[in-house]
């Protein structure tokens, strides 16, 4: 029972990461980044590629390595997030929408297979391994390595929240989020500030991709799809575009998943994520913590 | 102004490059509109008169039809079939995203419930394909409800990524349940025509009707009501257009030109497999959508062609296809949002 609850929220501070980039980017500039998750997978093999620069590590390092090596690959996913708001969807913000999520679609695609091109379509292994002897605590098995893995995660998380509450970028952001044409009236640079957005969305995104692929052992080029899907869940459970609402989105939907693996099999367990993302949206498509977005005509 | 029905409202966004420059007070809707409205508004050119001649249509039904005297070796057949398939599916999807403007990203899942249910019906129960078309449209009705009825309230924004979810979520049931085999699906379903030959004129005609008919939908009262919710939805409500049924009708529609290519699919391979339904799947059926020209009919079916038979002739760059398509699908948005053969409204034009 235990062990359950704690796997459900170390898979959830995963999610939680993830969901984080989706739901920043959704709340300023309402896209719907379908290749989230893909930078995801780009922050995974971005982490495989530098810890194979770096070479050997050995085990008793392998935590502070990998600590730099995470904020390496923030740097390289944040800017490639940049990159891809300024080639794909900025010029196209006036569009309609629908052009919008296509091309999203495509640049999720772009990533995909521009990777298979390039690291080829077999999984690779990652070079560094957090096994680990576990801990017993109340009953839960857990190693220390998880423990690291969860709390770099709500530092990220609690990071970001202080970012956006209390810093004068947050409230550039949360401007946007209201009124774009207004906040620009008012001296925001817009287009800085969207671009920074996405840095800081794509960032978390990667960093919990090398987390992914340190924790797993395994990558591959597909490794964002499912990801990004369960990020949007754990957003709309928790409230789109809000960021507490988010983490608590993303550690539920971890808790769910690990009970109803529990109970109805592994082979199930995205069906009953999908089949709870349908209901929440059914019955409350505001998610927990969102308010009732007010409607302009 | 607050209807019954909620949330979808497109955002005016602004392009935030000017704040302080004189802009008309309503400049950024008429951006937005601009995308659209830029392949009608322009005078026809003579070769465009050409391709809106309805002789074009016929054409192309010639071709498909003389394609076996030019080559019918079987595996030449099997492809033709393939693509007229794809056609199909390519039609339908067109009603859902070109006509009515919702993106749908799991369209496969329609496509698998078609081909599951006459696959499973007629092996189970010893029936000829065509006797479980009547099952294969109430169970495709059933699935589209399903998804379109939670979802067609809300933003069309998560529509997308709940067609997504559906897709994967047939996509694993299929591979999980044991009624539809498993990994390994379902096999030795009866063919509906006994020739390959006999086979792909049958196909070549039903897709022609299907074809047809979504064309024919898309001009009546109904399709320009799809038409008028893709470009202002509360502006179409003010007009009491009852938005959500006329999207549900869109999406039922979708589901059930959809369904019945999966039947066409069933019968063609007389084998079918969950790895034949995946997300894959379902992005080709939206990249001929957008290629050829979102509510495009003709465009539509050139695009299909396209993106069905590219990977025979481009052989080589079978490993790359996909990062091509994905490049292909930001740089049609960006350059040339109507598509190769864009949708030319008649009334726009008068």
């Amino acid at each position: 029972m235990t062990q359950l609850v704690w796997n459900g929220l170390f898979v959830g501070s995963f999610y939680a990461l993830v969901a984080l980039g989706y739901s920043m980017v959704y709340g300023i500039i309402k896209l719907l980044n379908f290749a989230h998750g893909d930078l995801y997978m780009l922050g995974a093999f971005t982490g495989f590629a530098v810890l194979g620069a770096v070479g050997g590590v050995s085990s008793s390092m392998a935590l502070p390595v990998l600590l730099a090596v995470l904020l390496a690959t923030m740097a390289v996913t944040g800017l490639a997030g940049v990159v891809l708001e300024r080639v794909a969807y900025r010029p196209l913000r006036g569009a309609p929408r629908l052009s919008l999520l296509i091309t999203a679609v495509g640049a999720s695609f772009a990533l995909e297979y521009g990777m298979r091109a390039a690291a080829g379509a077999d999984p690779r292994v990652y070079p560094v391994r957090l096994g680990g002897t576990p801990l017993e605590v109340l009953g839960a098995r857990l190693t220390l390595q998880q423990l690291v893995l969860v709390a770099v995660a709500v530092a990220l998380m609690a990071g970001l929240n202080l970012l956006v509450t209390r810093t004068r970028e947050g409230r550039a952001m949360r401007a946007i989020a209201l009124d774009p044409r207004t906040s620009a009236l008012m001296g925001v640079d817009v287009n800085a500030v969207i671009s920074r957005t996405f840095f800081l969305g794509s960032a978390l995104a990667g960093a919990a991709g090398v987390m992914a692929g340190a924790y797993y052992g395994k990558i591959d080029f597909l490794m964002g799809f499912l990801i990004g899907l369960k990020a949007f869940t754990a957003a709309v459970i928790g409230g789109i575009g809000n960021v507490p609402g988010t983490m608590l989105g993303g550690l539920l939907l971890g808790l769910l998943e690990s009970f109803g693996t529990f109970w109805l099999g592994g082979q199930w367990r995205d069906v009953f994520a999908f089949g709870v993302l349908i209901l929440f949206l059914t019955v409350r498509p505001t998610g927990l913590l969102g308010e009732r977005v007010t409607e302009r005509v | 102004m607050k209807g019954p029905t909620p949330e979808p409202r497109p955002e005016p966004v602004t392009t935030g490059r000017d704040p302080a420059g004189p802009e008309p007070p309503d400049g950024d809707r008429t951006g937005a509109r601009k995308v659209r409205l830029r392949g009608v508004s322009r005078p026809p050119t003579r070769a465009s008169r050409l391709l809106a001649n309805r002789w074009a249509g016929l054409a192309g039904l010639l071709v498909a039809l003389l394609a076996p005297f030019v080559n019918a070796t079987p595996y030449a057949l099997s492809v033709m079939t393939s693509a007229a398939i794809f056609v199909m599916l390519a039609a339908g999807l067109n009603i859902v995203v070109g006509y009515c403007g919702l993106l749908d990203l799991g369209y496969a899942a329609f496509f698998a419930v078609g081909a599951y249910t006459g696959g499973v019906l007629s092996t189970r129960f010893d029936l000829p394909l065509l006797a479980t078309v009547p099952a294969v449209l109430v169970v495709t009705v059933v699935a589209g409800v399903v998804v379109g009825a939670p979802t067609l309230r809300l933003r069309s924004d998560y529509l997308a990524i709940v067609t997504l979810g559906f897709g994967e979520i047939i996509r694993i049931t299929a591979n999980n349940l044991d009624v539809t085999g498993g990994p390994s699906g379902v096999y030795g379903i009866p063919p509906l025509a006994g020739d390959p030959v006999a086979f792909y004129y049958l196909t070549v005609a039903v897709v022609s009707l299907a074809v047809l008919g979504a064309a024919r939908l898309g001009r009546s009262r109904l399709g320009r009501a799809w038409r008028f919710v893709r470009e202002d939805e509360d502006a179409a409500e003010a007009m009491g257009v009852h938005t959500y049924r006329v999207k549900l009708a869109a999406y039922i529609a979708g589901a059930v030109w959809g369904g019945l290519a999966g039947v066409l699919f069933a019968a063609h391979l007389s084998a079918i497999s969950p790895a034949s339904f995946t997300f894959l799947q379902s992005a080709l059926v939206l990249m001929a959508v957008v290629l050829g020209g979102m509510g495009s009919v003709p465009g539509v079916v050139v695009g299909a062609v396209v993106i069905s038979l590219l990977p025979e002739v481009l052989r080589d760059l079978a490993d790359h296809r996909f990062l091509l398509f994905g490049i292909l699908l930001i740089a049609v948005m960006l350059l040339r949002p109507q598509g190769l053969w864009p949708a030319r409204s008649k009334e726009a034009l008068k």
